[in-house]
């Protein structure tokens, strides 16, 4: 393998205190990420999947530190930073980037176009008026925007358009990871594929490392290097995109990619239907979290977590079915 | 942006209508009769008659409204019965008083209230933050008139830095009428500031949660630019309704703690012209205040545009 990755995640947790009242003491932990670990190669782009409420935000936040990690170990460039304070990431802050969901709530209203996508220049650097402009404009051609839009305010763009703002932002540092948390959830199908080609367009010709969250898996599919798939605060598999659909072999996962429909009328799809509902995050089950609603669990499964192993060829599991029988390749 | 001031002026001009003819109507059905207060109980009914038709008192309904009017269309005013002045000048002398404290008031609340209520914020649910809420909720139970007397008590009683009340005047003594509002102006401010420390307080606690916050946060700007840069500029908007609004009733007169530190303010004129059935000071000095608030409110209005781009004045 190359040398470190840029972004190496070991075991981390984000557990947060469920309180009743001013001045109680917690009556409850809401395990909202709970002991995952990955990697993210230079230029790379990791796809992480999961349905609404598995931990996907909470991780994208995590990583870029505007949330401190209960566990667990982040590693950014070779540095420990999962224990740094708001002052000493301020500097890393031009090396990630992060890329928010909602493209109408992440640009202050209060700010031309032109301001927000370059204060994150002011982060430590002096830049004259005039760069900065220079520097707006360009980033705003990157994205497809006209240099027009410099002096306006967000809420005279679309959806799509603010996005791409919120991207142009992400890039004015020179990041190298950008940490893309749902970007294309709130558009249109048509927008969608525009900002995903770009997205893709601007790694190559930055090397940006992705985090792309989604909790669709196609669209991952088609974006990414690998995949990663989130089931309640953990990370049940992860795998190349490349045939990703043929070789997930978690329970879990192949009942996300079956549910992907195909557009093939003359293909009937098997209906696969996950049976009662994800669990609570702050009353997670023993064992492997999925068990409850799994057609294959068996003994292991209620009372002992399924780590993350090797499945070959650069694929991991987390399921006992795999280790159990694992051994019998391809047999399910 | 014309349009926009065109369209304030007309509604101000019907404001202003609608509050005369109250005005007007409520004091014209008032019993008790001004002749009768002036000249005394004793006063014969040929007197009594002589000064009615004085007063203008005699006439109907329309006449005596119309006549009103036009005297403030003249700019002078009605003329003051027990003053013998005009009313306009009378206002005006007392508006030296009025404004100054209205304005010191304010000035103190907006010092006070801003700072606090965005510590309240970035403390919330620690027992800074409780602190700070006991405080302001002990500042909106306490009646002001009450707290005036209580820092009348202490600074001018006990510790004698300043006067008890009265008022020495701008020509005679500058430094001294300011010392001389201060006291008032601490009581007036201190129940404000607790309602737009609270204000400000949830008004934050809304924005720090906003999606923009976070964005400014992971920009890597320093805390303080994000909490004064982007947090506070968003979260100033409601309490700027609420200030003007404030400031508004103020301007209108702090009637009951202008009467505590016995200071001439507008207040206190029209406090005592009620008493002395001086009709021409009620009505204008009624008819002023509804214009304060209107005005206000107007600015307010203007100062939202500068703060927020998507507020469009002209409505497009």
């Amino acid at each position: 393998m190359n040398p470190s990755p840029l972004l190496e995640v070991t075991d981390l947790a984000k557990h947060f205190p469920l309180h009743r009242g001013f001045f109680s003491r917690p009556t409850g932990w809401v395990k909202a990420v709970n002991g995952l670990s990955f990697y993210i190669r230079r230029g790379e782009s990791l796809g992480l999947v999961g349905e609404s409420g598995c931990g996907k935000s909470t991780l994208a936040r995590l990583v870029v530190r505007l949330l401190t990690p209960t566990d667990g170990s982040i590693r950014f460039g070779g540095r420990e930073i999962g224990a740094l304070d708001r002052r000493a990431m301020r500097p890393l802050r031009k090396r990630m980037q992060i890329i928010f969901q909602d493209p109408y709530a992440s640009l202050d209203p209060r700010m031309t176009v032109a301001a927000s996508v370059t204060e994150p220049l002011l982060n430590g650097s002096t830049f004259s008026k005039r760069e900065q402009r220079a520097l707006a404009a360009d980033l705003l051609s990157t994205v497809g925007l006209r240099i027009s839009d410099l002096d306006r305010y967000p809420h005279e763009f679309s959806g799509g358009q603010r996005q791409r703002i919120g991207i142009a932002r992400a890039l004015c540092v020179r990041p190298e990871l950008v940490v893309a948390d749902e970007p294309v959830s709130a558009l249109d199908v048509s927008i969608q594929a525009q900002i995903l080609n770009l997205m893709k367009d601007l790694q190559q010709q930055f090397e940006l490392a992705y985090l792309f969250i989604s909790h669709d898996i196609s669209i991952v599919e088609h974006f990414c290097d690998r995949i990663t798939v989130m089931y309640a605060g953990q990370l049940v598999e992860t795998a190349g995109a490349e045939g990703f659909h043929g070789a997930c072999r978690h329970p879990y996962t192949r009942a996300l990619v079956a549910a992907v429909p195909r557009p093939d009328p003359r293909v009937a799809l098997p209906l696969v239907t996950v049976e009662g509902e994800p669990p609570d995050p702050a009353a997670l089950p023993p064992g492997c979290p999925y068990h409850p609603r799994c057609p294959h669990a068996f003994d292991p499964c209620p009372d002992h977590r399924p780590p993350l192993v090797e499945a070959g060829g650069n694929h991991q599991v987390a399921c006992w079915l795999n280790r159990g029988k694992g051994m019998n390749k391809g047999e399910r | 942006m014309t349009r926009y001031l065109i369209k304030k002026m007309v509604s101000l001009a019907a404001v202003l209508f609608l509050v005369s003819l109250t005005v007007f109507s409520v004091l014209f059905v008032l019993p008790g009769d001004p002749a009768q207060i002036i000249l005394g109980i004793n006063a014969s009914p040929e007197t009594l008659a002589a000064l009615r038709a004085r007063l203008g008192l005699d006439q109907p309904f329309w006449a005596q409204y119309n006549s009103w009017i036009g005297s403030l269309l003249q700019g002078t005013g009605g003329h003051s019965i027990t003053y013998d002045m005009a009313v306009f000048e009378l206002i005006g002398s007392r508006l030296a008083v009025t404004g100054p404290l209205a304005i010191m008031a304010m000035a103190l609340a907006v010092v006070l209230a801003l700072p606090l209520g965005i510590f309240a914020a970035r403390h919330q649910n620690r027992p800074a933050d409780a602190a700070v809420m006991a405080g302001t909720q002990l500042g909106l139970a306490v009646p002001e008139f009450w707290l005036g007397i209580l820092l009348m008590l202490l600074f001018s009683v006990h510790w004698g830095i300043f006067s008890a009340g009265g008022f020495p005047g701008w020509d005679e003594d500058v430094w001294g009428s300011l010392k001389a509002l201060f006291l008032p102006a601490l009581a007036l401010g201190l129940i404000r500031t607790a309602i737009l420390t609270r204000l400000t307080r949830s008004s934050m606690l809304e924005v720090l949660r906003e999606d923009y916050v976070r964005t400014a946060r992971a920009k890597g700007l320093r805390e303080r630019t994000v909490v004064y840069g982007h947090a506070l500029k968003n979260a100033l908007i409601p309490v700027l309704t609420i200030l003007g609004l404030q400031m508004g009733q103020l301007l209108a007169g702090a009637i009951i703690i202008e009467n505590v530190f016995s200071l001439p303010g507008l207040g206190r004129l029209v406090f005592q012209a009620i008493g002395q059935r001086d009709l021409p000071v009620v009505r204008e000095v009624v008819l002023f205040m509804a214009a304060a608030v209107v005005v206000v409110n107007f600015l307010v209005d203007l100062s939202y545009a500068a703060v927020d781009p998507r507020i469009r004045l002209d409505g497009q």
